[in-house]
């Protein structure tokens, strides 16, 4: 059998095709921390905490209201962004002005308020939501089994990453979004009311790592915890990718998704630690991240 | 000027210690430290503490004449803070004998200060043998059930139904590595082998490269020497890449509260071993029935063990007509623990509690005949064939 550093060819294929699903993962989820960065300049650490919130809201319209999976791929988004919403404009606006520490411990402590009520509610141990059942069962790759439910996983992140993409770069709306950013006021004077497009950025953000709760609730046990031990992950890969460019988180999502995947075959203790290991060189070598302007 | 201060200031902490001292002399102040938050919350938790204050009720209220009182803390899974809380409530509350949850880490530091302050310290949600092995103390009593139990009973059950060849996904700590080390003794010591081991960080949620290597193997057997929401993490992904029809899962360690969340559909046909399942018999369904009026969920075995260590601390603490820790000390190890937990179970001179376990399976969808109906008893395992006859020689206790 052909091997590469001592591991047979297919177990290495099996891992990167791993990798890639849990990668496009990584860029759904930092896709909209980089909006909400790039555009708001908020550090928003409540991003777990609303992801979590998008997977419970599934289980919950599953289990009590009868909404199936498809239809909680659009509701629970919008659900959780219209609580996105709400905090925005309850809490988040009346910091802009300040340095984006108080944002960024804002959103924390958002986070553990959050994570608390659903324990209270739920427990630590957490829920199961089953895989729909036109998603069940798997292609065989001859290398490894693929879940057909990952393969959808990887096929709704690219898309939906591409399509925030355009959104942003490649429209109207994405423009004047931009320019906002850069001179508030001097859009404003152009009559575009620029409070409301941010609240509807942070909502759009919040909505986005909704939907990847949702995408993420059939794979791992739906807990108050899940979201706590991943944003930390995600916002490596922000950094990494530059904070606030979108291609850059997209791109460092997937991979380093493929070299987390690859680390848990050649030395498993340290699969936890390597993003931030490559955080630290990239850091060094690039302060602004692979794709960063500034 | 500054001498009277100082002096002044003395003068009132002495008050206040001799205060606290006298506080603590009418009561019985039983302690709790245990993951109240965390990933392990749900397994004693709130519920351990409730179950603790049914034992108090059971005893009447009072014991020699003093109020019983409980105290709890939240140790976040961080050995400094389980240490050091349980220092401060020696020091300061007259704590008299303390009760520890989840996490074999913290454990081992709080056994240590046990031995100082010589505080009864029972230890039931940490699992690590070497709480009565190399880490042992005269003070530490390990009540619910240990690593070498466990492998004892899921391990061998297995390995004699054929599946030979194992995998292990362990949880990279020391109770992960202690539980690996004791089902592989089991698993070779009945002709069995183990094809590889993966050490998976505390709190990983993906486990599918894991589980890919494990199918890679050829093993029989997929052992996960892990707990809570990581074993709930791996068991899933096995069933989504289809491994659970290859392979056997084996969990080292489930407790109820992970079936339930898990639910029949995913978690049916698994082995495992447990000290108590709340469906085994009248008395232990008259318990859980009491428990489930206050907690709305079935008691875990070691929320049942909570109530049964401090039902029996206070009995032996009557039964000596004090509080001191080496009388209370002596009268367990020389007494049969009889309750709704456990039938002639005894203290080791070890520290380990000796008693019957379970190996269980889970029910399918549809041998589960009402909630929470969730296991069948394999086989009834004596506490000396869960744990051998002899004290561990690791330690020092044993020896004399």
């Amino acid at each position: 059998m052909t091997t590469v550093f001592g591991v047979p060819l297919p177990a290495i294929l099996g891992q990167l095709m791993l990798g890639l699903v849990n990668g496009s993962f990584y860029a759904l989820l930092s896709l909209g921390l980089a909006v909400i960065f790039g555009l708001m300049g908020v550090v928003n650490f409540a991003r777990g905490a609303f992801y979590m919130l998008g997977a419970f809201a599934a289980y919950v319209g599953l289990q009590f209201l009868g909404v199936n999976y498809w239809c909680a791929l659009i509701l629970a988004p919008l659900a959780v962004g219209l609580l996105g919403i709400a905090v925005e404009r309850l809490f988040l606006r009346h910091l802009y002005q300040l340095d984006p520490l108080y944002g960024l411990l804002l959103t924390f402590g958002i986070a553990l308020i959050i994570e608390g009520i659903m324990r209270g509610l739920f427990g630590a141990s957490g829920k199961s939501y089953p895989v729909p059942p036109l998603l069940q069962g798997g292609f065989n790759l001859g290398f490894m089994v693929l879940p057909i439910y990952r393969a959808w996983v990887v096929l709704a992140s690219l898309t939906v990453c591409g399509i925030t993409w355009f959104l942003i770069e490649r429209t109207r709306l994405g423009a004047t979004l931009r320019a906002a950013t850069e001179n508030a006021r001097l859009v404003q004077a152009f009559g575009i009311n620029v409070p409301l497009l941010v609240m509807s950025t942070y909502g759009a953000g919040v909505a986005l790592a909704a939907l990847a709760g949702v995408l993420a609730a059939p794979v791992v046990q739906v807990s108050p915890l899940m979201g706590s031990s991943l944003v930390i992950v995600v916002f490596a890969v922000v950094v990494i990718g530059g904070m606030g460019s979108i291609l850059g988180a997209v791109v460092s999502g997937l991979v380093l998704g493929l070299i987390e995947g690859l680390t848990k075959v050649v030395y498993p203790e340290a699969s936890n630690i390597v993003v931030f290991v490559i955080m630290a060189v990239v850091l060094i070598w690039r302060p602004t991240g692979l794709f960063g302007k500034e | 000027m500054l001498k009277p201060g100082i002096t002044a200031l003395c003068a009132l902490l002495s008050l206040y210690t001799s205060a606290q001292a006298a506080a603590a002399a009418d009561q019985i102040v039983i302690g709790d430290i245990d993951d109240l938050s965390g990933v392990y919350a749900d397994v004693q938790g709130q519920g351990g503490i409730e179950a603790v204050y049914m034992a108090i009720a059971d005893s009447g209220g009072t014991v020699l004449g003093k109020k019983v009182i409980v105290l709890s803390v939240d140790h976040q899974n961080k050995p400094d803070i389980g240490a050091s809380k349980f220092r401060e409530w020696a020091d300061q509350n007259g704590l008299n004998m303390l009760i520890g949850g989840s996490n074999t880490g913290v454990s081992i530091a709080m056994a240590k200060v046990a031995a100082v302050k010589k505080v009864p310290f029972f230890a039931i949600g940490a699992g690590g043998a070497s709480l009565t092995g190399a880490d042992c103390t005269a003070y530490t009593v390990h009540y619910a059930y240990d690593t070498t139990a466990l492998g004892n009973g899921t391990a061998s059950a297995i390995v004699k139904q054929g599946g030979k060849s194992w995998f292990f996904i362990t949880a990279d700590y020391a109770f992960g590595t202690q539980l690996q080390e004791a089902a592989t003794r089991v698993v070779i010591a009945n002709g069995g082998k183990v094809l590889g081991a993966v050490r998976a960080p505390l709190g990983t949620t993906d486990y599918s490269s894991f589980l890919l290597q494990a199918q890679a193997s050829g093993a029989q057997v997929l052992g996960l020497a892990n707990a809570g929401t990581d074993f709930s993490n791996s068991l899933k992904g096995a069933n989504e890449f289809g491994l659970t029809k290859s392979m056997t899962p084996a969990a080292l360690l489930a407790f109820i509260s992970d079936i339930h969340s898990l639910t029949l559909q995913t978690a049916q046909g698994l082995y495992l071993t447990t000290a108590w399942y709340w469906d085994l018999n009248d008395e232990t369904r008259t318990f859980a029935k009491r428990f489930f009026a206050k907690m709305h969920r079935e008691p875990t075995m070691t929320q049942a063990a909570y109530y049964s260590a401090a039902l029996q601390y206070l009995s032996a603490v009557k039964a000596v007509g004090s509080t001191d820790a080496d009388l209370v000390m002596a009268h367990l190890k020389q007494t049969k623990i009889n309750d709704m937990f456990t039938k002639n179970g005894y203290v080791r001179a070890d520290g380990l509690m000796v008693h019957t376990m379970y190996v269980m399976q889970v029910k399918t969808p549809a041998e589960s005949k009402y909630p929470w109906d969730y296991y069948k008893v394999i086989k009834v395992m004596s506490g000396e064939e869960a744990d051998g006859s002899q004290p561990d020689p690791a330690c020092v206790l044993a020896k004399k």
